[in-house]
């Protein structure tokens, strides 16, 4: 595929490692935010071929694995409901909640669908007059847009079946938070190259400043982020603490303003919980109280919801990137893919189950 | 949190108030939304996530890049410099 | 392996106070809950169990396998072959298969459930060597069924019978009531016979061993996919799905051994591969750079996020044989119509049993999975 297969060129890759090799004179810790990369590292062995001296710590960009549980019971909650058609991004049915998932709701005659667009969701609204269409809205900056869409749509064409379940987050906050741990490790930053590409990069700048660290905007392919990585390699060793992008292609610094104006048309910034990791100030997305009647959490009232965390899963230290996948005692024994205890066992990009799809051992 | 690839853009038109796009992946096609690439033109690529383009994708700059990194390669050979082994 | 002990209760979120109700008691408003929530994440049968990946495998391992015990039953393999008794017969070896077919849409680009059913079990036959001879097949229709769509594909069946030379002789009919049988489901039954000095079979594999592949992997699934329209792309693959049969004696008229035949249907060749390194207690090598993959099923797996070695073939097999005989079954393979694309994707090692590992095209190595359930495409 082209501007894919150029990417993943072998030749090309083994230079820019070799590059990073003659680079580096000590140990550095670097931090992927998105989960799509941590899947990338470790599906193409990157993080093997890497010098030693590197150390890549998995960060919680991963939307399913941070919806808090909650969330997900009330969405179960609402799955059920016999008036309901449940959709949802493939990503989601396997989430454990508290005592189900979205697979099971299925089994058990709820309607649920996976959709590949929020804008095939509101396909199935026009189709199905007579029934609520409920759509998971979850994601980082990458998905707010069509998510947001997807309810303006629905808005202009007065589709009064369509709702969403809206768990949004975004990356800046987040990064702040991690370096405002006591015990952050994390001394560079490989920033989400499609976050960026909504959001650009402008919003690092500060967080580089006043931090003192690098953030490369990185993007996906095995040759992008072994670019990312030498570039902030190369800022380490020289001192440097600047927001570089490495993802030229699809990367500017002001990012896509079309797409920004949307989402600041349906969203405003909230307070969020991240599942696993506690309360982030202003890192979430709500919806605007004008179009609030597209809530579907408000629309259904599911009543309390007891939720119940799996007491032996470390989940939230993995994605606090303080443990690795194999530092956990229920690793590929009590908690794989088929049985999972928590969210980034089961989310595709999760880092669990990227360790365990792709390098057990 | 961004499985985003990139697609040649095929075929444009307008749907329910939106510029929508026929989207080309190496021989699969999908329908794909282009409101957020209000500029985008037929035979242009651009990242499609979810079903949207999010953005264009910058060929020059793109080709330029892989220029250079091609042309770093021929140059460190030709002065001798030998990679790392691989592990 | 119930998860419930591992749970405690939490504080809810922005909720607070206390909860005194859970889930299943909550009956506010609105028309109730019609589906009670199971208590264990498994206690029911998930779509998941019929993928052919991990949970299917554990269905079989946990219910089937203990129930019905036999030795024939756990070799394994895609048919079981089966002794006859020489004081009756004057012996010979019988290879049994059987398959359901459940498949939406019925009819697809490439073929149908029809041609799926025969050319599945004669497959199955051919996986262990047997020449397949007779199918049997059961019908499950559902009422409203159209009477031209049964035409159609029982006509194909016959198409795809006299493919493979094989006939079907015996059958069954019932109906279902409408909303049952998605139209129609198939069960076919094969039988064949195994020629003399055959020994062909999941535990055969090698260290040292080359992996071939008969053709590109992965379009039967795909173009399944795109026929079901609900993730709504098009494209021009067509299923593969097609009888092995013939393929299959042209490699054993080659006179190389012949170690492991498989035909990596559900779960794609992953599943196929990690069944055999398990069977065989073997590491199974894969080159990404050699994998046969037509450029419109890349181009679905990356817009999806599909591992290509997960989705389903149906006129595909995977070959393991002595890494001498390699370039001739090769050869045999592109020779015939269903091998044009044949290729070598692999080898055989000790070590790490019972793995299938990918050396990816940077140079890097990683583990290839059984596949899970169900096939879900990914935003991330």
């Amino acid at each position: 595929m082209k501007y894919l297969d150029e990417y993943r060129d072998g030749d090309l890759v083994r230079r820019v490692l070799a590059e990073i090799e003659v680079a580096v004179t000590r140990p550095w810790t670097l931090m992927e935010i998105c989960g799509g990369q941590t899947h990338s590292i470790v599906r193409s062995g990157l993080d093997r071929l890497l010098p030693d001296e590197i150390t890549l710590v998995h960060g919680p960009g991963c939307p399913v694995c941070i919806t808090p549980l909650e969330k997900i019971d009330r969405a179960l909650a609402i799955a059920c409901r016999k008036d309901v058609i449940f959709t949802s991004y493939g990503d989601m049915l396997r989430v454990p909640g508290s005592r189900s998932d979205l697979f099971s709701v299925r089994a058990a005659g709820g309607d649920v669908r996976v959709v590949y667009s929020p804008l095939d969701a509101l396909t199935i609204a026009r189709d199905n007059p007579d029934k609520e269409v409920v759509f998971f809205a979850i994601g980082f900056e990458t998905t707010a847009p069509p998510n947001a869409m997807a309810v303006l749509q629905a808005d202009r064409l007065g589709l009064e079946n369509f709702s969403v379940i809206v768990s949004h987050a975004a990356v800046p906050p987040a990064i702040r938070a991690i370096l405002s741990w006591p015990e952050n490790l994390v001394q560079g930053f490989l920033a989400a190259g499609h976050v960026c590409a909504v959001m650009g990069y402008w919003e690092y700048e500060p967080l580089a400043a006043e931090f003192g660290i690098p953030i490369v905007v990185t993007g996906f392919e095995p040759l992008d982020l072994v670019r990312g990585i030498a570039a902030a390699v190369h800022q380490l060793e020289a001192g440097r603490t600047e927001v570089e992008n490495a993802y030229g292609r699809a990367v500017s610094r002001e990012g896509n303003r079309s797409a920004q104006d949307l989402i600041a048309r349906v969203f405003e910034p909230c307070d969020r919980t991240w599942r696993g990791i506690g309360a982030i100030a202003q890192s979430g997305l709500t919806l605007r109280s004008e179009l609030a009647r597209f809530d579907a959490e408000t629309r259904f009232d599911v009543g309390e919801i007891e939720t119940a965390e799996s007491d032996i899963c470390i989940a939230g230290e993995i994605l606090q990137g303080r443990k690795k996948p194999v530092d956990c005692p229920a690793f590929g024994t009590e908690c794989t893919p088929e049985n999972p205890l928590g969210a980034t066992m089961v989310s595709s990009e999760g880092a669990c189950a990227a360790y365990y799809k792709y390098g057990r051992e | 949190m961004c499985l985003g690839i990139p697609g040649k853009i095929v075929e444009t038109w307008e749907k329910d108030g939106l510029k929508m796009g026929r989207v080309d992946f190496g021989g699969v096609t999908r329908e794909v939304c282009l409101a957020y690439v209000p500029e985008a033109e037929v035979d242009d690529y651009a990242i499609i996530h979810v079903g949207f383009a999010i953005n264009l994708l910058d060929e020059e700059e793109a080709r330029s890049t892989l220029e250079m990194l091609h042309e770093l390669g021929e140059v460190e050979s030709e002065l001798g410099l030998e990679s790392a082994s691989s592990p | 392996m119930s998860r419930s002990h591992h749970r405690k209760p939490a504080e809810t979120g922005s909720g607070g106070g206390e909860n005194h109700a859970s889930i299943d008691e909550t009956h506010t408003g609105g028309p109730e809950l019609s589906c009670p929530m199971p208590l264990s994440h498994r206690e029911g049968i998930v779509l998941g169990h019929g993928s052919g990946g991990k949970l299917t495998a554990e269905l079989i391992e946990r219910i089937f396998y203990p129930a019905l015990e036999n030795p024939l039953l756990l070799r394994g393999d895609d048919a079981a072959v089966a002794e006859l008794p020489a004081e009756l017969t004057g012996g010979g070896r019988l290879a049994l298969s059987t398959d359901a077919h459940i498949v939406r849409p019925l009819v697809f680009p490439g073929g149908d459930i029809g041609r799926l059913a025969v050319c599945g079990t004669v497959n199955d036959l051919a996986m262990v060597g047997a020449r397949p001879l007779w199918l049997t097949a059961s019908f499950v229709l559902e009422e409203g069924l159209e009477t031209e769509v049964l035409q159609q594909i029982v006509a194909s069946m016959q198409t795809a019978a006299a493919e493979a030379g094989i006939t079907v002789v015996a059958g069954d009919t019932k109906v279902a009531e409408k909303g049952l049988a998605d139209g129609l489901y198939i069960s076919t039954t094969g039988i064949g016979v195994v020629p003399a000095g055959r020994e062909t079979g999941g535990a055969g594999a090698r260290p040292g061993d080359a992996v071939l592949v008969s053709g590109t992997l992965g379009d039967h699934g795909i173009a399944v996919l795109a026929a079901r329209g609900e993730l709504a792309f098009e494209t021009a693959i067509v299923s593969d799905v097609a009888p092995l049969n013939g393929l299959v004696e042209a490699l054993y008229e080659t006179g190389a051994e012949v170690h492991t035949l498989r035909d990596p249907t559900r779960g794609g060749a992953a599943a196929a591969l990690n069944e055999i390194a398990r069977q065989s207690g073997v590491a199974i090598v894969l080159e990404e750079g050699s994998l046969p993959i037509r450029p419109a099923v890349a181009g679905a797996c990356e817009m999806l996020g599909f591992d290509p070695l997960h989705v389903a073939n149906e006129g595909k097999l995977i070959a393991i044989v002595p890494a001498s005989d390699a370039e001739r079954i090769l050869d045999a393979m592109r020779a015939h119509p269903h091998g044009t694309e044949a290729r070598l994707i692999g080898r055989v090692e000790a070590e790490p049993a019972a793995r299938v590992l990918l050396q990816t095209g940077i140079g890097g190595t990683r583990i290839v999975d059984m596949p899970t359930g169900e096939l879900l495409p990914r935003i991330c």
